[in-house]
Order: structure tokens, then C-alpha cells, then sequence
């Protein structure tokens, strides 16, 4: 995307909800919650197992309904949203993969383009550059025509990233991307974002149980457990009373000594 | 008689070109329906075309117009299927079991009405594509077409949405739209499929090219082509092997896609083996 239109954006919220709540059969996950993200921030996501943190990136894609409250994708409600290829979209788990579907590196990535095109829709040997460029980016150049069944945890992981990243998206939204990393892939990968996020002014929300990334990588901080808890600057979360309420005495130190 | 003079017969042209458009289509679509774990749908969907068959029948109407009569029945059929999985949070299989039952029911009362089961409703159990007529030719000829331009046309949106339905809504796809163009088209092959390999059969005209192809295929592309040629090439050996040997051509095209499978299993083991040695 242009950097003129990332200028402009800096004047408008990338992400915006307001009273934001969904109900599940089970009952209530997301109540109240009413944030505004901006163009350039990195928002670290966290907050224990039900806490709604995945339901609340899926209703701002609407893959969850909303049953209060209203979310805003770049100015435009979530409902009428169209301008998908603005989205770049990293689900929390592998099991996305049928491992018998027989689609190569490329071709899953080629998927990723597809919010660019009309019917009857076709990839252009611009796309094709472009796929190659994100394939190098993530060092996966190498294996893009092995079947992306037969490609080991990690690399899958990376081939969703590529898939996520083809578009050159405004927003990029991981849910657990880390999971099935190992140390060293899990480190490559989050500097890889801190890079994206720096250096192409891509705003990132990352959905993580990882909090020490969070202190690492991310600008801000939104601790969810069905309501806000706490959202603002990773500074102002290390200075507040919430830090240690939620999580635990030593925290400051393990969290907001950068390295 | 010579293997060439068997080309020579109308009934055998019609037969042979009838069936490999309709094994093609339905080898096409295999591919997207046995990723999706919908492959069954193939059997449930028959199960429907005997119930609008036996109606058809019991209002006297015979050849391509029995055919014809049951494209809405089995289109409805198809998204009655879909909106089950989407609002009765059945799962897919749930779903075209319950389709099929009404079929299969409504078929068996339709037919007791109207009679009896005559030796045409039977012809559709077992299918006969030696008895193909004109209008029946014309008939698959205008639906591969249809078939095949839609295809092309979603292809992309079709593969998105196998690959993961969410990954595809994301990416502005409108899912609900490709789901159900995806049944209707597999419903339009099936009516067809009926004169080719029978309601009993019909599911391994769907299965079988592309569990094949799955075994051995190298890229997306590459494991629909497979399909189609396998789908192509054992429906023409059926008929003539069939016709030569005198056995019933549906059983014997389905032996020889049983036999398609085996070897590319054997083959894919093969590879794995030396690959590994």
C-alpha cells in the first residue's frame, strides 16, 4: 500500500469498537470493550484461556457476530467492510492445514492475492513477482513447490505468514502464530514482524499467551478477560497497579526490561 | 469383431461420449467435495434423483424429460442440505444422511403409488449408458458446459474455500455463495451420473478419480487434471471392455477406477520407498 495513504491513516484509527460485546450459546465472552487502535501500532493481545481475545479479532473480520456495540475496520463498520486485501490474517492453529490437500507453497500462498482480484479471478505475472518477493522475505523461496501437507510445523506456520503477508496489508492480525515454533523460529519471527511493523508502518494486533513477546515487540498493550482490563502504552501498563494485579509480583522485571 | 467396428455403433458413440463428459464432471468436482469431506454427498443426492425419478415416472415422463424433471428436485435437494449444516449445526454428513432418508423414502412410496417398481426405475439402480439417447447426449453436452464455465469461473474461490472457509471469508470470498454453487453443480452432475453408473454407483464415480489423483498429484492443478483424465480415459475402457466381455458397464468402469486407485497407491508407496532408501 502507498505510503501516502499510511500517512493519511495516521490521522484516522485503524481499528476502532465501541461497546463491543458477543454472546455465544455458552454465554457472554466479550462485553463492553471499546478500544482504538491506530495506523503504526503494534498491539500485544493477552489475557487467560477464555478471555475472548481470539473472539474479539474474529468479530472485527466477521467471523463472530456482533450482539453489541459496533467495530469499525479503517472507518468503515465491520459489516460493510469490503476492502479485504487491506487485511493480512494468521489464524491461531495449524489444524487450518488438511494435510492430504495436495495445493503447493505457491499456489496456498497465490490464495492470499485473491481479495485483490474480480471474478473470474486470475493471478497475473505481477502476482506471481509478488508471491516470489514474500517467499524470499521469509526465506520459504526453496520449498515453494513442495505440497503444503508434507512441510514441518514451522514452515507451514511461515507459508500462512507468506499467504498473510502477499497482499502488503494495512492491518496484519495473528492469533497464537507462535504455537508450533520452536525458541529460535518463535525469536526469528517475531523480529521479523517488529520488522514489517517498523519499517512498512503496518499496524499488528497479535493475539498471544506469550507476554514476554509482548514486552519485547509490542507499543501497546490490551489485557482482555471478556472486558478491557487494561489498554494503552506497553510504558504506561509497566507503571500502572494493573501490572502486578495481573501478573504477579515479579512481572516487572520479567516483562518490561527490554533487552 | 473387430475392436474398431465396436466405434462404429450410434449407441456407442453416444455412450462413450456421453459418459466421459459426465465422468470428467464428476471426477472435476470429486476433487473439491472429498477435500471438503462432503464426498458422500454423491449417494445422498442419488438417493434424492430416485425419489424425483419415481415421480417423474409415475407422471409418465421417460428419457431426457425424467432427467430433466428431477434437476429442480435434486437442486433443491443440495441446499437443503447446505442450509441443515449452517442452521441445525449438523455436520456435513449429518446432514446428507437425512437428505438422502427423505429421498430414498419418498422414492420407495412414490413408486409403490405409482405401481410398483417398473424396469425403468430399476435401469436408474444400476444404470445403463448403452441405452443413452439423443436427447440424453444433448442433454450431458449442454450440462458439462454449463458445469465446466462455472468451474473455471470459481475455480480459485472453489479452491480458497477447500482449503479453509474462514482463510477464504477473510480474503472477501462470499462462501455461502461458492458452498452452494459447489452442491448444485455436484446435484447437476449426479442427475446426469444416474444413466451412467446407477444410484448405487454414483458416489464412486465422485470418489474414486480423486482419491486417486490425491495419492500421487504434485499441485492443486495437477490433482484436477489427474482426476479428469482418470475419470475420462476408465469410462471409455469400461464401455468398450464392457461391451466386449459382456459384463454390466457401471460395475465395470467403477472395477476399473478400484483398479486406477490400487496402482497409484502402489505407485505413491513406491516413490515413498525409494525416496526414503
Amino acid at each position: 500500500m502507498a505510503n501516502t495513504t499510511r500517512r493519511n491513516e495516521s490521522v484516522q484509527s485503524v481499528v476502532r469498537t465501541s461497546g463491543l460485546g458477543c454472546c455465544y450459546r455458552e454465554g457472554r465472552v466479550l462485553e463492553a470493550v471499546s478500544i482504538c487502535v491506530e495506523a503504526g501500532d503494534y498491539v500485544g493481545i493477552v489475557g487467560p484461556n477464555g478471555s475472548g481475545k481470539s473472539t474479539f479479532v474474529r468479530c472485527l473480520m466477521g467471523l463472530c457476530r456482533i450482539s453489541e456495540g459496533s467495530a469499525e475496520l479503517f472507518g468503515t463498520s465491520t459489516d460493510r467492510f469490503r476492502e479485504w486485501q487491506r487485511i493480512g490474517y494468521l489464524p491461531q492453529s495449524l489444524n487450518v492445514i488438511n494435510p492430504v490437500f495436495p495445493a503447493t507453497v505457491e499456489e496456498t500462498v497465490a490464495l492470499g492475492l485473491l481479495s485483490r482480484t474480480r471474478l473470474p479471478r486470475s493471478i497475473s505475472p505481477d502476482d506471481r513477482g509478488r508471491i516470489v518477493r514474500t517467499l524470499e522475505l521469509l526465506d520459504i523461496d526453496g520449498i515453494r513447490h513442495k505440497l503444503i501437507g508434507e512441510l514441518s510445523g514451522g514452515q507451514q506456520q511461515r507459508v500462512l505468514l507468506a499467504r498473510a503477508l502477499v497482499n502488503q496489508p494495512d492491518l496484519l492480525i495473528l492469533d497464537e502464530p507462535t504455537a508450533a515454533l520452536d525458541p529460535d523460529m518463535r525469536d526469528r519471527f517475531y523480529r521479523l514482524i517488529g520488522d514489517i511493523n517498523r519499517t512498512d508502518g503496518v499496524t499488528v494486533l497479535l493475539v498471544t499467551h506469550d507476554s514476554g513477546a509482548i514486552g519485547k515487540h509490542a507499543s501497546k498493550m490490551l489485557y482482555l478477560d471478556k472486558k478491557v482490563l487494561f489498554y494503552g502504552s506497553f510504558e504506561e501498563f509497566c507503571h500502572s497497579d494493573e501490572m502486578t494485579m495481573l501478573f504477579g509480583p515479579n512481572s516487572q522485571h520479567l516483562m518490561c526490561h527490554r533487552h | 469383431m473387430a475392436l474398431v467396428e465396436i466405434f462404429s455403433y450410434g449407441f456407442i458413440q453416444r455412450a462413450l461420449l456421453a459418459g466421459t463428459l459426465i465422468s470428467v464432471l464428476c471426477s472435476v468436482l470429486g476433487v473439491f467435495l472429498v477435500l471438503r469431506r462432503l464426498s458422500l454427498i454423491g449417494d445422498g443426492l442419488a438417493h434424492v434423483t430416485f425419489g424425483s425419478t419415481a415421480i417423474a415416472l409415475a407422471l409418465k415422463l421417460y428419457s431426457a424429460a425424467s432427467l430433466v424433471a428431477s434437476l429442480p428436485i435434486v437442486l433443491c435437494a443440495s441446499l437443503g442440505i447446505l442450509k441443515l449444516t449452517e442452521k441445525a449445526r449438523l455436520s456435513g454428513d449429518t446432514a446428507i444422511g437425512i437428505v438422502s432418508a427423505l429421498g430414498i423414502s419418498a422414492g420407495i412410496i412414490l413408486a409403490s403409488i405409482g405401481g410398483g417398481y417398473n424396469v425403468d426405475l430399476l435401469s436408474y439402480l444400476f444404470g445403463n449408458i448403452l441405452a443413452i439417447s439423443s436427447e440424453e447426449t444433448y442433454l450431458a453436452l449442454v450440462l458439462f458446459v454449463v458445469v465446466m464455465l462455472l468451474v473455471r469461473l470459481f475455480f480459485h474461490d472453489l479452491m480458497a474455500v477447500t482449503f479453509n472457509e474462514e482463510l477464504a471469508r477473510v480474503s472477501g470470498i462470499r462462501t455461502n455463495l461458492i458452498n452452494a454453487v459447489l452442491v448444485m453443480l455436484t446435484a447437476l452432475s449426479v442427475v446426469l451420473a444416474m444413466k451412467l453408473v446407477g444410484i448405487m454407483l454414483i458416489s464412486s464415480l465422485l470418489i474414486l478419480p480423486a482419491a486417486s489423483a490425491l495419492q500421487n498429484a504434485r499441485s492443486f492443478r495437477g490433482c484436477i487434471i489427474w482426476a479428469a483424465l482418470q475419470g475420462g480415459v476408465t469410462v471409455i475402457a469400461g464401455i468398450v471392455v464392457s461391451f466386449v466381455t459382456n459384463l454390466p458397464t457401471s460395475a465395470t468402469i467403477v472395477i476399473l477406477n478400484l483398479l486406477a486407485l490400487a496402482c497409484s497407491f502402489l505407485a505413491r508407496r513406491l516413490v515413498t520407498f525409494k525416496n526414503n532408501n
